[in-house]
């Protein structure tokens, strides 16, 4: 039997780390410890620099996209002349966009209401904390209702003519799809296999909102008909 | 910095009336560098430490820095713009004018103002999406994400009552365009809308309104929701770096 390892215990007053915990796992030939957090700095004044140098960096940017672009001003406003398109600002296009094809009780409430109401929530479900693959579990159902779900989608998407939808629909299914059955060697694959319910949802959402106000801020002209950027 | 003028810089943090404002001394020990934190009414909000992968670029791209530095350049322009700015129409639009031909770099303090308010809502979108995507919202932060989500709705409304404040083509009609959505909403949609207009359509109440929500009321309940918002950073562990592997290091040395 080889003769136990002898130790010598010292303080370490290095502030620069947490205390760890350590366990002492006996039925190993060693003694190990279990890193139980990372390393840590000063935030003063480590974490600071790289936030001031970051801050830096930016109002640099900021100082000269002003040199160089002026803030529009049109005309003084006058209530007797609608321009046309009349655009809200740009956040807003997405919405504007969507009240083209949907009545304003879709477009303007029941959809903004429901991406806050769903940010809100987020945190909240226990499926998105577990963070599991969509597929991982009961695989057969999930597929099931996912299809009709698509399908459903699809069917409605195309019923309002809402392509600027659609695309993006399409693209966030077939990869679902795809990750539904994730070939063993392919790394990507195997990525997207990972990849929870909620991350499609908001993937798609993410997409979703900037066709939307690309479309709104670039493509719409006068009427909201569609246009091309060089002819604005 | 050349050793001179370190020297002096030491010497002037040694002095009665340095420690009298700063409280923290002289010095680079951790005990000096933590009190700088501590000792601050500003930068006690922060941890005194930080995990070194926190502060990596790859973490968190710095975007919730970005933001709040956003939040700060408009303060910082949006001041003196309030000096040269009367809430009336037409004399708002005349006032835009001034600053184009009167006020010295009035021109410049209004770009920076407005490209640094479309940087903001850009910035704190992005960060929203980029603490979603590192799951930075799950336990115990939850409650952190909503004070986010709240604080991006605070910024959607900074700027689109900013957006306002021109008082020309652009302003009143994107603010018509906008309050019109509200019209939408069952029962009480146009009340609600008569209530931010101060009217049934956009006029010089509508703009007296944006300008007190957007020189007073936003900006205050931002501000408090923000130091909720850092604070809360700090009370829910520190910045999320993502769950650790299970590394397993042999650190005690061997006799």
């Amino acid at each position: 039997m080889p003769e136990p390892p002898r130790f010598i215990a010292t303080l370490d007053s290095n502030s620069r780390r947490t205390p760890v915990r350590i366990a002492f796992l006996t039925r190993r030939t060693s003694p190990q410890v279990k890193v139980a957090d990372d390393d840590v700095v000063m935030t003063w004044p480590n974490g600071m620099f790289r936030a001031l140098v970051a801050i830096e960096l930016l109002v640099i940017a900021l100082i000269w996209l002003s040199v160089l672009w002026d803030a529009p001003l049109e005309a003084l406003a006058d209530p007797m002349q609608t321009p046309n398109p009349a655009k809200a600002p740009w956040y807003f296009l997405g919405l504007q966009e969507l009240l083209h094809y949907f009545p304003p009780i879709v477009a303007g409430v029941l959809i903004p209401g429901l991406v806050v109401m769903a940010l809100v929530v987020v945190p909240y479900f226990n499926i998105n904390v577990e963070a599991e693959g969509v597929w991982t579990k009961n695989r057969q159902m999930r597929l099931r209702v996912f299809v009709v779900t698509l399908f459903a989608m699809i069917a409605l998407l195309l019923a309002f003519k809402v392509y600027a939808v659609l695309a993006p629909t399409l693209l966030i299914g077939a990869a679902m799809l795809a990750a539904a059955r994730p070939h063993p060697n392919r790394r990507f694959a195997i990525w997207l296999a990972s990849k929870p319910l909620s991350y499609w949802i908001v993937t798609w959402f993410l997409i979703t909102a900037s066709v939307l106000t690309i479309i709104g801020t670039f493509f719409r002209g006068p009427g909201w008909a569609w246009v091309w950027p060089w002819e604005l | 910095m050349m050793p001179a003028m370190e020297g002096y810089w030491n010497q002037l943090r040694r002095t009665r009336v340095w420690k009298s404002v700063f409280r923290s001394g002289t010095g680079t020990s951790n005990l000096h560098r933590s009190q700088v934190v501590q000792q601050s009414i500003f930068l006690h909000l922060l941890a005194v430490k930080v995990r070194k992968r926190a502060i990596s670029f790859r973490v968190t791209w710095y975007l919730g820095t970005l933001s709040t530095a956003t939040f700060a350049i408009l303060v910082i322009t949006g001041i003196p713009l309030m000096l040269y700015y009367h809430p009336s129409a037409p004399q708002a639009y005349a006032d835009m004018k001034d600053l184009q031909f009167v006020v010295t770099a009035g021109v410049f303090l209004r770009n920076l103002h407005r490209w640094s308010a479309h940087a903001m809502v850009l910035l704190v979108f992005a960060h929203m999406f980029k603490v979603f995507y590192r799951g930075a919202y799950r336990t115990p932060r939850e409650f952190n994400w909503v004070v986010g989500v709240i604080l991006l709705t605070l910024t959607l409304f900074l700027s689109y009552t900013g957006y306002l404040l021109p008082w020309d083509q652009l302003a009143f009609w994107a603010i018509t365009v906008g309050s019109n959505l509200l019209s939408a909403v069952p029962l009480v949609g146009e009340k609600v809308r008569f209530l931010m207009l101060g009217g049934h359509t956009v006029n010089a109440n509508a703009l007296l309104r944006f300008y007190v929500l957007h020189c007073v009321i936003l900006p205050a309940v931002a501000v408090m929701f923000l130091a909720i918002h850092f604070w809360r950073i700090r009370k829910d562990g520190g910045i999320h770096t993502g769950e650790l592997k299970a590394a397993v290091k042999e650190d005690i040395p061997h006799a």
